[in-house]
């Protein structure tokens, strides 16, 4: 059983360097930068799947928290603290080695917040965020999750877009390179491409392993039963509160994982991040994924979002994302990679009552 | 803080209150006869106020405002028949995400038809600088139809529910559905004639408020957004609850200005939203005990 379910994560490693070898071999080496891209955005994907396709909870918010972390680590690593580095709290900062010291493009004296503790910061804020927004939320279903979670979203969104601290419309830019070991640095240089593309996708292989764990395990059986019936899971002993609101933990923290590695490669951050057709694009991507299926999600994921950043659907870029929306949730709501759709295809049935 | 400035401000509120209330309104007329809350509501508002600018350029405002709502009645059928009916039991989250795509098709196609600009219809009256005086307070025509054309509309809706032969139906269906049906009335028509109805009042407030507020193609979500606030807060289903909610919203928001920047003006609304479902899921005015049976 466990061998079965560490093949595909083989698979995946496998096509991960077979995408390389191809790109390389094409002279297409530009296609890994939009491919690194699109694995912070899976990131939030697998997160989403989780607590929408295991748990059964609709989250329109998680672009919210995608931009938290991506913000938070944004603004700390950005924010100068030079002229303050009289201040009690800045010196001890400093003397923990929290902070880092350097020069701008102008030479002028600069003092920030070093990237690693900015990133760990911005995963601990966005997961206390989810924690207090989670507790009440998770309370309510259908229509009133939905539209809570809307609301949230929206107030990220707003907050971010009027904030002068964090650039308002402009959004955050010059974000440092986030450099983690031997010469390795989420950077969008060139030169480190390859590397960050494997980093890239090294973090989705960790969380894919995670993910098919979790939902095979004790905790999985659970879910599902929540997802089923949330009354009589509850009945049965399950905690489902607790167990909801670790999702949704869990998948903000994802999705801010997401946010901060992919502001820090692409060097800033913008309030279209925060908006919500973000959200629902990920909603929609796992929708077409198949809702409970991790894989589907990921292939689905890398392949829209990937297509998305070539600019492939040019301006009807959120046209295409609510048309699709609208195309799975009407005819196939159970999402496009599934076998049962084959086989429901009238076409296909009358083929297959006919073989023997 | 003068008295007449805080009358203006009053007077802004309840002007902006009543197109929520009506918004929410819309709200309540699909909900109560589907159980489906309508994300493209807000679209309704936008494609009324779009269609009547555009007519506006061949014919003068009334027909323009007919034309623009017997429009957006046909797009409210023809949305419902053409994604809604032929469903066979759906589940709520297949609704949601149906309605969600229905809006950002509506919007995207908007963005097509009629671009990135902000529209306007004329005002009725005068023009943007015309204006009267109670006292020191100062008061745009368009307030008055905007409250006015409001007042006839819930009128009249009220008249319908609870006069007609339809209306009554339509309550039938709101009730109990199954029991409906066995009296021979056709719940799947009430359905559509529900979104045609939230389509028409949509349109028509999205008309009178387009001189105040302008109109643009995403100018719907804001707007839904806070209809659905209001909605929550008067407890979903209530429409002469929603008036007073929306009312009340409206002003809140207004005065908010005095302690936040505007920019923040949009938080406000959200944050009782979430406060509302949070504490009191029934709604100010919703009775409590009934509300436990409901599904939140």
């Amino acid at each position: 059983m466990a061998r079965r379910r560490n093949l595909p994560l083989l698979v995946m490693a496998l096509a991960v360097i077979a995408v390389h070898v191809l790109a390389a071999a094409a002279g297409k080496p530009q296609y890994l930068t939009q491919l690194t891209m699109a694995g912070y955005y899976s990131l939030v994907i697998v997160g989403l799947t989780l607590l929408m396709g295991y748990t059964g909870q609709i989250s329109l918010g998680h672009a919210g928290f995608f931009a938290i972390g991506g913000y938070t680590s944004g603004l700390l690593t950005t924010y100068n603290l030079h002229s303050r580095s009289s201040d009690t709290l800045v010196s001890l900062l400093r003397a923990t080695g929290l902070l880092v010291a350097g020069q701008d493009l102008y030479g002028g004296d600069l003092l920030v917040v070093r990237p690693g503790a900015a990133c760990v910061i911005a995963l601990l804020v966005t997961v206390a965020i989810a924690y207090l927004v989670g507790k009440p939320v998770l309370k309510l279903r259908g229509h009133y999750l939905a539209m809570a979670t809307l609301g949230f979203g929206t107030i990220v969104y707003k907050v971010v877009l009027g904030s002068s601290l964090v650039g308002a419309a402009d959004g955050i830019s010059d974000i440092p390179a986030f450099p983690l070991f031997a010469g390795l640095a989420v950077t969008g240089k060139s030169a480190l491409r390859t590397q960050n593309y494997y980093l890239a996708w090294g973090l989705v292989l960790g969380a894919m392993a995670l993910l098919t764990n979790l939902i095979h395990s004790r905790v999985g059986r659970a879910l599902r039963a929540i997802h089923g019936a949330e009354d009589a899971a509850n009945a049965m002993g399950v905690d489902t509160a607790r167990y909801k609101l670790q999702m949704f933990v869990l998948s903000a923290a994802l999705a801010a994982l997401g946010g901060v590695f992919l502001t820090h490669y692409n060097g800033g951050i913008g309030p279209s991040e925060a908006s919500i057709m973000k959200s629902v694009r990920y909603v929609a991507i796992v929708a077409v994924g198949g809702m409970a299926n991790l894989w589907g999600a990921l292939i689905m994921g890398v392949l829209l979002n990937f297509l998305s950043l070539r600019g492939s659907f040019g301006s009807y870029d959120d046209a295409v994302f609510g048309l699709i929306l609208l195309a799975i949730m009407l005819f196939a709501p159970d999402g496009l990679l599934r076998v049962e759709l084959v086989r429901r295809l009238p076409g296909l049935r009358r083929l297959w009552g006919r073989a023997p | 803080m003068s008295l007449a400035l805080l009358f203006q401000y009053l007077v802004a509120g309840i002007t902006y209150g009543t197109i929520y209330a009506i918004v929410a309104i819309g709200f309540n007329i699909i909900y109560n006869t589907t159980g489906i809350i309508n994300f493209a509501q807000g679209e309704f508002v936008m494609l009324g106020g779009m269609i009547g600018v555009t007519l506006h350029a061949f014919v003068p405002v009334p027909l323009a405002i007919a034309g623009a709502v017997l429009v957006t009645m046909l797009a409210g059928a023809l949305i419902e028949m053409v994604f809604i009916r032929w469903l066979r039991r759906p589940s709520v989250l297949r609704l949601i995400i149906i309605t969600i795509g229905l809006s950002i098709a509506i919007r995207e196609l908007a963005l097509l038809l009629w671009g990135e600009g902000v529209r306007a219809l004329p005002y009725f009256t005068g023009t943007a600088v015309t204006s009267f005086s109670v006292g020191d307070v100062h008061i745009s025509p368009q307030v008055l139809w905007v409250l006015g054309i409001s007042a006839v509309m819930v009128a009249a809706l009220n008249f319908f529910f609870s006069r007609t032969l339809l209306g009554r139906q339509m309550r039938a269906c709101a009730c109990n559905r199954e029991a409906a049906q066995l009296c021979g009335i056709s719940a799947k028509n009430m359905v559509t004639l529900s979104f045609v109805l939230s389509a028409g009042i949509g349109a028509l407030a999205g008309c009178v408020i387009s001189p105040i507020t302008y109109v643009q193609y995403d100018s719907g979500t804001s707007l839904a957004l806070k209809g659905f606030t209001v909605a929550i807060l008067g407890g979903l289903g209530n429409s002469m609850a929603a008036i007073a909610a929306g009312l009340l919203l409206g002003t809140l928001e207004s005065f908010s200005i005095w302690v936040m920047p505007a920019a923040y003006k949009d938080v406000i609304a959200i944050t009782i939203l979430l406060l509302i479902l949070f504490v009191r899921p029934s709604g100010l005015f919703g009775n409590a005990e009934a509300a436990r049976l409901k599904e939140y």
